[in-house]
């Protein structure tokens, strides 16, 4: 038996039935990782001892009737910017090289009592900072369907290693993108909830009021499933909302029968590759002969988007990453003369350039005399494109359009051009500013064999909607596995 | 000087909140314990940490802002001050900026020029931050969190004040009111009261404010009266040479008398504020603030007019007595043990004054329980004790909060009624003064004053007065 080929649900299911033990389960992704690592780097950490041990000790808790989820033993991947008590946690950046956190964030402690097990922790964009998990201090992710191109990012780890099933699913965190445009480029499924859904303690800030953590899976069934264990109301995140409506396998119904799908022109114009738009276009036609109703409209404002949330994202990456001055923790200059010398050749030295890029940029738009030009305006801006999604939601269930414009680019392409890297977020970023649920699941490939994902894009909490219509189109098309797979 | 100055002054003041808990975790606020062993995740700036707020805290700030008079901000927000310093685990301070908590209040003050207000521009709540420790052996310095995250409110006042005098009544009153509700204890040699003193000069009868200076680092009303002198006089100098006054942030150095300049409005940092992301506004609604309104202790003038009401106590007893949060709590205490409100007073009023004064103490240092205090007030009351004596045994208790039943017992210090025995000391004492026994029968009274001495001397103080003269007027 392939076990790593399995969903999630599906590995949980044989565990509980006794057919594979944890043990077993957890030495398949193991192995896949030994043998896979070297080709797809996917990981930063392995915690290969800790994950048999605790394999041992969730056995017993199923065995002996305490662990009784779907996800009971199934092993999971954390992305690096998630912290894991005792166990490294370096947002693949030089200057948390050697950070052991002192306690477990609150989605990975809700993981952990649904019975996973933690085999390591993924490799990402510095500080989930870029598209290409290429600034990772720790080597670029290759992408499992061809390894001359990137996964995309900023979880390109935790998707790669989805993809090439390396663990059975994987949390990644997405503020303007970083777990749809990488699920769309490795052909994985994944979620980006309702701001406020996933508890964001424990989960190493970059931009703290678009951060969300989400699933990353082969389909739509696991993602509802981790998302129901991880969304929880945590008091320790003053921006986690009670919610009651958190059953989120509810939605896993093959039915889109009257379900109203918005099409927004502006998503399908100038940079979108054409056979990108084919396969999106074609999942509407797919869903509209289930029974949707589909429908083109205008949604204003997407080209604010990408410099709002730069101003956003980078103004508060500036003041959550200063904390990275090697006085606590982490990296510190080894030479230096004085206090501020010390912080500025630790700073400089600890962090990548992209990193530096974005603090700087956000420091700069929070200056004195810029803040009301940039900060302010940026705030506005997103306050309107919140508007735009209100009046879209007010006729639509469910907005339907391409999670990237293009298929993953190759290694190195991205690096060089920035503006182009960020221009590359154009369809996911505004569903960060606006705080709503978003899903990308594969809908074909291109020429090149490169997978190509689909956005569905909800209303706040409204997370069963785009959950339902993306099961119903999941279940017209075969799981298809990646070459490393 | 030719011409004549008006002082310009402004205050910053920093009040340490009384919550028993840190303003965005569930650390202790206790003052001391070992280094670090009041911290977490949070209040160390752990990555992935967020702050959560503690409501008690709000309420302080709303309570203190209900009592300067201000308008609460029904709707407000916390932001981000952002600046490097060890000290600060998070390289940037939860503050608040846009949206302070409460604006536009005022105090009346009292003094020898007359009543005034003066305006409160606004107070906001912020988190305090660590200590540096600076190891001299290891040449190192290393960081306490222990006050990191320990709430603060900072009450901005307006320039309204005009003397070092109008200072320390603004001063004594705002920390009457903060220790009348109950928000902090305000004692300025720990810190838990911090002002910063915002000084200019101007020719009397100037439109214009001139530039003014702020000062640091002033532990005592008596440190703010001489810094406020001394900026007063150099600010004058400078503008008497024909110089100018530089808008710069001085350190008052007290043993000095001196200020040293700490840094220059051109070097001033850029804090670039922002609304801080990881907490929601607050909004603050009229129930609430009715709810806290209701809740309100005691304030000053009801305890006044109470004192006189309830307890008989005479304008100046009252006055002195709720002069100082202290000295009301300490006569409710005791009162309520002995019910003896006047005598209660006069121990304050007359001893403990006294000591705390001679010991260069505050109200708040006092440290010993009523209990004892009304125990000795017992003892001297019944006769047990005599004044002297009583005395005696309260300065034990004032330093080192001695149980003076316990005390008297085991020193032997009850006074001897038994007249047996006071006759025979006094016997002894009249073959022991024959020349002030022949002055006191040669018609000079007061030779039995020293024959009383005498006796009381020879009972080690323990002798009821009283007798002692009746039995000397006896025998003589």
């Amino acid at each position: 038996m392939r076990l790593m080929s399995l969903t999630a649900v599906e590995l949980g299911k044989k565990i509980k039935a006794k057919e594979v033990t944890v043990t077993e389960a957890v030495t398949a992704a193991l192995d896949a990782i030994e043998a896979k690592e070297k080709k797809v780097n996917s990981f930063v950490t392995v915690d290969r001892e800790g994950a048999l041990k605790r394999a041992e000790e969730v056995q017993k808790m199923i065995d002996d009737g305490t662990l009784t989820g779907p996800l009971a033993g199934v092993p999971v991947a954390i992305k690096d910017n998630m912290c894991t008590k005792d166990l490294l946690t370096t947002c693949s950046s030089k200057i948390l090289y050697n950070f052991k956190p002192t306690y477990t964030a609150e989605a990975v402690e809700n993981l952990e009592k649904a019975g996973a097990v933690i085999i390591g922790k993924t490799n990402m964009d510095e500080f989930a900072m870029g598209s290409t998990t290429e600034t990772s201090a720790y080597g670029a992710t290759k992408n499992p369907w061809n390894e001359a191109h990137v996964p995309g990012g900023s979880s390109g780890g935790s998707c790669a290693a989805v993809a090439a099933e390396e663990c059975s699913y994987a949390l990644g965190s997405d503020t303007g993108g970083s777990i749809r445009q990488p699920s769309s480029f490795c052909g994985v499924t994944g979620i980006k909830p309702t701001y406020g859904t996933v508890s964001r303690y424990g989960l190493i800030a970059y931009g703290s009021s678009l951060d969300q953590i989400g699933p990353i899976a082969k389909d739509v069934t696991d993602c509802a499933t981790i998302l129901e264990a991880i969304a929880s109301y945590d008091k320790k995140d003053s921006t986690s909302i009670a919610r009651d409506d958190l059953k989120f396998t509810d939605a896993l119904v093959d039915d889109v029968k009257g379900l109203k799908i918005g099409i927004p022109r502006d998503y399908f114009g100038e940079g979108l590759d054409p056979e990108v738009k084919e396969a999106v276009l074609n999942a509407a036609k797919v869903l509209e002969e289930k029974g949707a109703v589909v429908e083109e409209f205008d949604l204003s404002l997407v080209e604010y988007a990408i410099p709002a949330y730069y101003v956003i994202a980078c103004a508060e990456a500036s003041s959550n990453l200063a904390r990275f001055d090697g006085v606590k923790y982490g990296y510190r200059a080894k030479e230096y003369e004085g206090l501020h010398n010390m912080y500025k050749k630790t700073r400089s030295e600890g962090f990548g350039t992209e990193v530096k890029r974005r603090i700087m940029l956000g420091s700069f738009v929070l200056s004195s005399g810029y803040y009301d030009a940039y900060y302010l305006k940026a705030l506005r801006t997103k306050a309107l494109i919140k508007k735009a999604f209100d009046e879209a939601f007010a006729k639509y269930d469910v907005i339907l359009g391409p999670a990237a414009p293009t298929t993953a680019p190759k290694l190195g392409e991205s690096l060089s051009d920035p503006i182009k890297m960020y221009l590359g977020d154009i369809y996911t970023i505004s569903v960060n500013l606006a705080g709503l649920p978003g899903i990308s699941l594969p809908c074909g490939k291109d020429s090149n064999g490169l997978p190509i994902g689909l956005q569905l894009i909800g209303d706040c909490f409204k997370e069963k909607k785009i959950i339902r219509a993306a099961y119903a189109f999941e279940q017209t098309r075969e799981y298809e596995h990646s070459p490393l797979a | 000087m030719s011409k004549v100055y008006e002082t310009v002054i402004g205050l910053e003041v920093h009040v340490e909140l009384a919550s028993k808990t840190k303003i965005f975790c569930g650390c202790s606020t206790a003052f001391g314990g070992a280094p670090n062993s009041h911290t977490c995740p949070v209040c160390t700036g752990m990555p992935g940490s967020l702050p959560v707020l503690n409501k008690q805290v709000v309420e302080y700030a709303i309570a203190v802002g209900l009592a300067t008079n201000c308008s609460i901000t029904q709707y407000c927000k916390f932001d981000r001050k952002n600046y490097f310093y060890p000290d600060n685990p998070q390289n940037y301070q939860i503050s608040q900026l846009y949206l302070p908590i409460c604006r536009n209040g005022g105090v009346e003050i009292e003094t020898a020029a007359g009543k005034k207000t003066v305006g409160i521009h606004e107070i906001h709540m912020e988190e305090d931050a660590g200590k540096l420790v600076h190891d001299e052996w290891e040449d190192c310095s290393i960081v306490d969190y222990n006050r990191s995250g320990v709430p603060l409110i900072e009450i901005v006042s307006e320039p309204d004040m005009r003397s070092a005098e109008e200072v320390i009544a603004y001063l004594e009153k705002l920390r009457l009111i903060i220790q009348y509700l109950g928000a902090s204890d305000c004692k300025l040699n720990e810190g838990s009261m911090r002002a910063d003193v915002n000084l200019s000069v101007r020719e009397m009868g100037a439109p214009e404010f001139g530039t003014r200076t702020e000062m640091k680092n002033l532990n005592s009303f008596k440190a703010i009266a001489r810094a406020i002198e001394g900026e007063r006089t150099r600010q004058i100098e400078l503008i008497e040479e024909g110089k100018k006054v530089i808008q710069e942030t001085r350190r008052w150095d007290d043993n000095k008398e001196y200020s040293y300049a700490m840094r220059s409005k051109e070097d001033a940092q850029d804090y670039r504020y922002f609304p801080e992301p990881d907490l929601v506004p607050i909004v603050i609604n009229d129930e609430w603030i009715a709810e806290i309104k209701a809740r309100q202790p005691e304030l000053r003038t009801e305890k006044l007019e109470r004192y006189k009401k309830e307890f008989g106590l005479p304008d100046y007893d009252a006055e002195i007595i709720t002069g100082h949060k202290k000295f009301a709590d300490l006569f409710e205490a005791t009162t309520e043990i002995c019910k003896k409100p006047k005598k209660v007073s006069n121990w304050i009023m007359g001893e403990i004054i006294r000591l705390l004064k001679e010991n260069e103490m505050d109200p708040e240092d006092i440290k010993f329980s009523p209990v004892n205090l009304a125990k000795v007030i017992e003892l001297a009351d019944s006769g047990a004790i005599n004044s002297t004596v009583a005395k005696e045994v309260f300065e034990e208790v004032f330093k080192h909060d001695i149980d003076p039943d316990k005390y008297v017992e085991e020193k032997g210090l009850k006074t001897v009624n038994d007249a047996g025995e006071l006759q025979a000391v006094v016997e002894q004492v009249i073959k022991d003064n024959p020349q002030s026994v022949e002055d006191y029968r040669n018609g000079k009274e007061k030779a039995i004053g020293f024959l009383v001495g005498q006796t009381m001397k020879a009972m080690k103080g323990k002798a009821n007065p009283g007798m002692v003269n009746k039995i000397l007027k006896e025998l003589l």
